[in-house]
């Protein structure tokens, strides 16, 4: 009977993983889950005392299993395909069997081989089933990118601003939320809330494995090899912070050097400084070239003995600059240095493997990445994670505290002080995996052909110049009108409902380099189109000549 | 004409406009009558913070009354402050610490009186005001 409980579990993380958007797992899921059903039918020995038990109520599982699953994969891409013939298929077939069966058993009928007759006729029901699911699945997932559905996933793009509609080009400050992640969200709150790692009570537990799950959807995506290795952080900067700090007590004395370069954002500027002036240390800043890219030669003449750690971004938030952070990382490495990737701005747009790369922190929010804000990650390898101390302490970093002494909890627990951002960290595994079910290859080539198209439409708009020009780029443009402050055409834009954003960009140091004041910055993601670029375009043209 | 006359007046200057973008044309065409700061005051310690264009303002005492000039490099923001100084300039310290400013709101820009939207609407009143009080603690 065990088997039967089991149904209730089955369904709901079917319920859980159609949220998670993620088809492929949605569907081995269901295999798994068919094929234990078609085993239930399989149990004829029973039959003689209750029959009932064995064919009727399995059969009213199926019948509901079906029905529920044609409910919620709204949220799926074209879930009728999948769901609804075979769905309907084995309801047929269950409504059949079930009426045939209810009929032997009043009559009394002698039962055995034909009930076995029957249980096979499901059993191969359910596992056509299961079958078709999959071969529907693989069609589908490995569908074209539709622009038109993926736009319908984020309820936000169909509002107005200022009665215009919203065109949101400011995806670097922060990302849309697909219905998916909203859902997540609101799902933990309906039904999952409850605190992490604490109590023995059963929702305590389910949410903990919930949480844990999205730790492990973490470190898969970012190809980290323990799942501990992924500590759940406030966000880019918190984890900026807790490097700098943690590391920093430990490794860093009076006289060291840390690298950093011209283009970070004050998240990666700040932490460092502060560290500098608590220790003595001395920041030292990679310069880059005009078009917006790190000079590699003037890096590798400033690494030295007193170089104890790098830390630059992946791409850069205003110039869009992708960086060569394996280049960076083994010229490092070479001179046993670590290195901290700040991918804040790149986790929308490609894939870190962190392994590949052999870095020794990699470091983004979650709200860049289309999950909730408050949340974001910190990947460090285990074996600085281990040495370094924990940043913030208190509830949930302990394994026991006396007022003399406190022994510090293993990793991941041991820097993740109070009761973590919980929704937060389910909310963005689901981002992820909705992210990975478009795939970032797709969404990557997507975007560039949005740079191309919003960057030659840009040039040809006299007085314009674009900051930033480096041959591997990420869909951000930045640029200046000649003669014009960036403040009126951000609120003139604004006005038509379009949404760049203006001024410094958290980059004062990168501004000083360029002498500018100040850009406009228009940055993109998967689910803007041309025609939204073209808008952009002519709303900036009309603004121009109002200020001119 | 007191500092409420004029506000009334901007109310129904701004009525004419039925859309943002028309509102914000007849902005930038006020702040070409900005009375503009002498070259000599626009030195970084006049620079109001809070704001992302840069905006210099000075003040006079002439006659009991306050007489304010300014200057930006953004022309929205121009726009601004010419609209504040037309409504506060010229009057009296304490009519200008009273002046309550309901037009901001009445003529839709609170939307700007966010700190987010740092154009610094506020802390532009905020100096203004300021200014005024220092007046009145010299008399
Ligand atoms: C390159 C880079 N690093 C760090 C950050 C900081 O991210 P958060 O504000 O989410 O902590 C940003 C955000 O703009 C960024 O672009």
């Amino acid at each position: 009977m065990t088997s039967y409980s089991s149904l209730g579990n089955l369904k709901m993380s079917c319920n859980h993983v159609l949220r998670a958007c993620n088809l492929t797992k949605l569907f081995s899921h269901l295999q798994k889950c068919f094929i234990n059903l078609a085993k239930l039918f399989l149990q004829p020995q029973k039959c003689f005392n209750k029959p009932e038990k064995v064919i009727l109520q399995p059969c009213k599982t199926v019948l509901a299993l079906a029905k529920g699953f044609l409910q919620p994969c709204k949220t799926v891409f074209a879930p009728e395909k999948v769901f609804l013939q075979p769905c309907i298929a084995v309801l047929q077939a269950c409504k059949t069997f079930f009426q045939y069966n209810y009929l032997l058993l009043h009559k009394r009928f002698p039962v055995k081989p034909l009930y076995l007759q029957q249980n096979t006729l499901l059993f191969r029901i359910i596992l056509n089933f299961a079958v078709q699911i999959m071969t529907t699945a693989k069609t589908i997932v490995s569908k074209p990118f539709d622009i038109k559905k993926i736009r319908e996933d984020f309820p936000i793009l169909s509002r107005k601003v200022n009665g215009k509609p919203l065109i949101y080009f400011d995806n670097a400050a922060t990302g849309q939320k697909p219905q998916v992640v909203i859902d997540a969200i609101d799902y933990y709150y309906k039904y999952q809330n409850s605190n992490v790692h604490r109590g023995v009570h059963t929702m305590s537990q389910e949410v903990t494995v919930v949480y844990e799950n999205a730790r492990a959807t973490i470190q898969k995506h970012l190809n980290a090899t323990h799942a501990h290795e992924i500590i759940f952080t406030k966000g880019a900067t918190d984890a900026i912070n807790l490097v700098a700090h943690s590391f920093g007590k430990k490794f860093i004395s009076k006289g060291d050097e840390i690298i950093i370069s011209t283009m970070e954002h004050h998240s990666n500027i700040l932490p460092w400084q502060q560290l500098c002036e608590e220790k003595g240390a001395i920041l030292i800043v990679v310069p880059i070239n005009d078009a917006g890219e790190l000079l590699m030669d003037e890096y590798k003449k400033l690494l030295s003995d007193k170089t104890k750690i790098v830390a630059v971004t992946h791409i850069s938030n205003v110039l869009g600059t992708i960086n060569p952070i394996k280049e960076i990382i083994d010229i490092a490495h070479a001179k046993n240095i670590p290195v901290l990737i700040d991918g804040a701005q790149a986790v929308a747009h490609t894939m870190a493997d962190v392994q590949k790369l052999d870095c020794d922190f990699y470091i983004f929010s979650g709200h860049k990445l289309f999950g909730p804000t408050g949340v974001g990650v910190l990947y460090g390898k285990e074996k600085w994670l281990n040495q370094m101390p924990p940043y913030q302490v208190g509830g949930g970093t302990i394994k026991t505290v006396t007022f003399e002494k406190t022994e510090y909890a293993d990793l991941p627990l041991k820097f993740e002080a109070g009761t973590p951002h919980i929704e937060g960290g389910i909310g963005l595994a689901v981002a992820i995996d909705y992210v990975n079910e478009i795939g970032l290859e797709n969404i990557a080539a997507y975007e560039n052909e949005l740079l191309v198209h919003a960057t030659e439409a840009l040039t040809k708009i006299e007085g314009v110049k674009i900051i930033g020009t480096s041959k591997h780029k990420a869909a951000v443009v930045s640029f200046l009108v000649e003669g014009i402050h960036n403040y009126d055409l951000g609120v003139l834009l604004d006005t038509q409902g379009i949404a760049v954003r203006t001024g410094h960009h958290c980059t004062q140091p990168l501004m000083q380099h360029y002498n500018l004041q100040g850009v406009i910055r228009a940055s993109f993601a998967f689910y803007n189109t041309k025609e939204e670029i073209d808008i952009f375009v002519e709303g900036l043209k009309r603004a121009i000549k109002m200020l001119k | 004409m007191n500092i409420e006359q004029t506000e009334q007046e901007i109310i129904e200057e701004f009525e004419i406009f039925n859309d943002w973008m028309g509102k914000y044309e007849y902005l930038i065409d006020m702040g070409k009558s900005l009375p503009m700061i002498d070259e000599k005051y626009k030195t970084d310690d006049k620079i109001i913070k809070g704001c992302q264009s840069r905006v210099w303002m000075h003040s006079e005492l002439k006659d009991g009354k306050i007489i304010y000039t300014a200057d930006s490099d953004a022309i929205i923001t121009k726009g601004m402050v010419a609209l504040m100084i037309r409504v506060l300039s010229n009057h009296a310290p304490d009519e200008i610490i009273n002046a309550k400013l309901d037009f901001v709101e009445k003529i839709g820009l609170t939307q700007h009186l966010s700190p987010t939207r740092s154009n610094g609407l506020v802390s532009m009143i905020k100096q203004m005001k300021l200014d005024a009080l220092v007046y009145r603690s010299q008399h």
